[in-house]
């Protein structure tokens, strides 16, 4: 890390399991979100943006807290889940790996059902690098078969 | 200080008559900081010879500094001739480990059936550091590690000392297969830690046309080298760890096809060679063949 650019701060160096992690997601067709140890999201993918409407390079890093209002994430019944209760939230806050299944509200203003799972990042001492989270879109007939 | 390349070769030693100008011997680079103080870049089979050169000229103290702990990098450590001598005090420094202490994965190799020496037996005093992510002062300079991209815990090491700095980052492959050219530097893995040195000696294994059928391996193709290089913002380019299999003409191609990627600098770019000294003070760079 540069001493000069705090953790969290736009463009600031980032960690090499964060570079490793975007190099996962940027081959992925699943959609995952990469949260810095200072609470930024700081990537997401192409499939990501499918959800956000927005590409990453369009949108850049912002608070991980903007970027959960912004989906209007709920339970399945319709009940508020709050930022910290969020799989994201938890593993953020609580440093352990956490899945949901979730409605967002996606860029066409859809509201649409998601397994999200999101787990810590602990580098080789233990320090926090920050949070993967993917969204999987909730197939029924997947549960089915 | 004053680094002097003892072995640039990567993966396996190479002599022979077609590498003897670049020479054969695996990674080792050793810093002579204006302390007295001397670092050690890499244990590679470079390293017998400079522990023979060092005994007539040892240092104030004595730090070992391992990228990572492939056998290019390591094989030298039982050949280095201060090892063996009685209470030396010599400092190891290596990536570190969640599972296991940088000495036991050293004792992996210095042990039988792979040696016949004990790591433990060693007559010397050998103290063990993880390598530093936050910067340490060292005699005159200081010394700060960052994880790079290679297969398995890699880190390279930036040596700042009078205002200059020096960086050595000998496998690196910083685009595992992508292009690097759109990628935003905070996100290129090596990045902060090559930002603006004065010298950079890098992972240059790869010419373009040999680097798809050897992504992932954790080296770098000569254009993703430039790239890199010319992101970073780096003075001089130190081209590294050469491929074993290639030869001292085929090297001066791979410098040809570098310096074509970086017009107007060709002469900040050259090729690792053993012998090869990097002078860095008040007066700027100068490298000697």
């Amino acid at each position: 890390m540069s001493m000069s650019e705090p953790l969290g701060t736009p463009g600031s160096p980032k960690s090499l399991p964060l570079i490793l992690a975007r190099e996962l997601a940027s081959n992925l067709a699943t959609p995952m979100f990469l949260i810095d140890p200072g609470g930024m999201l700081v990537y997401y993918n192409d499939a990501a943006a499918h959800i956000l409407g927005k590409s990453f390079a369009e949108l850049g890093e912002i608070p991980s807290g903007e970027f959960g209002a912004a989906l209007h994430l709920t339970t399945p019944d319709g009940e508020a889940v709050r930022r910290r209760d969020s799989p994201a939230g938890i593993a953020f806050f609580e440093h352990r790996p956490s899945h949901m299944t979730v409605m967002a509200t996606t860029y066409d203003g859809e509201r649409r059902q998601y397994d999200a799972t999101a787990y810590p990042l602990f580098g080789a001492s233990g320090e926090m690098h920050g949070v993967v989270a993917v969204f999987w879109a909730h197939r029924p007939e997947a549960m089915e078969s | 200080m004053q680094a002097r390349v003892w072995g640039c070769r990567g993966s396996l030693a190479a002599p022979g008559a077609d590498t003897v100008k670049y020479g054969g011997n695996t990674s080792c680079v050793e810093v002579r900081l204006d302390s007295g103080h001397a670092l050690v870049l890499d244990a590679g089979t470079g390293m017998r010879p400079l522990g023979v050169a060092m005994q007539a000229d040892p240092p104030i103290e004595l730090h070992i500094m391992l990228t990572h702990l492939h056998m290019d990098h390591l094989q030298g450590l039982g050949f280095f001739r201060p090892l063996f001598v009685p209470g030396a005090d010599i400092h190891i420094w290596g990536p570190s480990s969640p599972v296991e202490h940088l000495a036991d994965r050293i004792a992996m190799y210095l042990s039988p059936p792979l040696f016949p020496v004990r790591l433990a037996d060693l007559p010397s005093k050998l103290t063990f550091h993880d390598a530093p992510e936050e910067p340490v002062p060292i005699g005159s300079a200081t010394v700060r590690a960052g994880k790079v991209t290679h297969q398995g815990p890699t880190v390279g090491y930036r040596i700042e000392e009078s205002g200059r700095a020096l960086v050595y980052l000998p496998d690196h492959e910083p685009s595992i297969g992508g292009s690097l050219v759109d990628v935003p530097p905070e996100w290129i893995s090596g990045h902060d830690i090559a930002h603006k040195a004065d010298v950079l000696l890098h992972d240059a294994q790869y010419r373009e046309r040999e680097y798809p059928a050897h992504v992932g391996w954790g080296h770098s193709s000569i254009a993703d080298t430039m790239v890199f290089a010319h992101k970073a913002g780096v003075e001089n380019v130190v081209l590294f760890h050469h491929d074993p299999y290639h030869t001292d003409g085929e090297l001066e191609e791979l410098l040809v096809e570098a310096r074509g990627k970086w017009p107007g600098m060709e002469d900040r770019i050259c090729l690792a060679a053993e012998g090869m000294t990097v002078m860095l003070d008040d007066d700027g760079v100068s490298l000697h063949a």
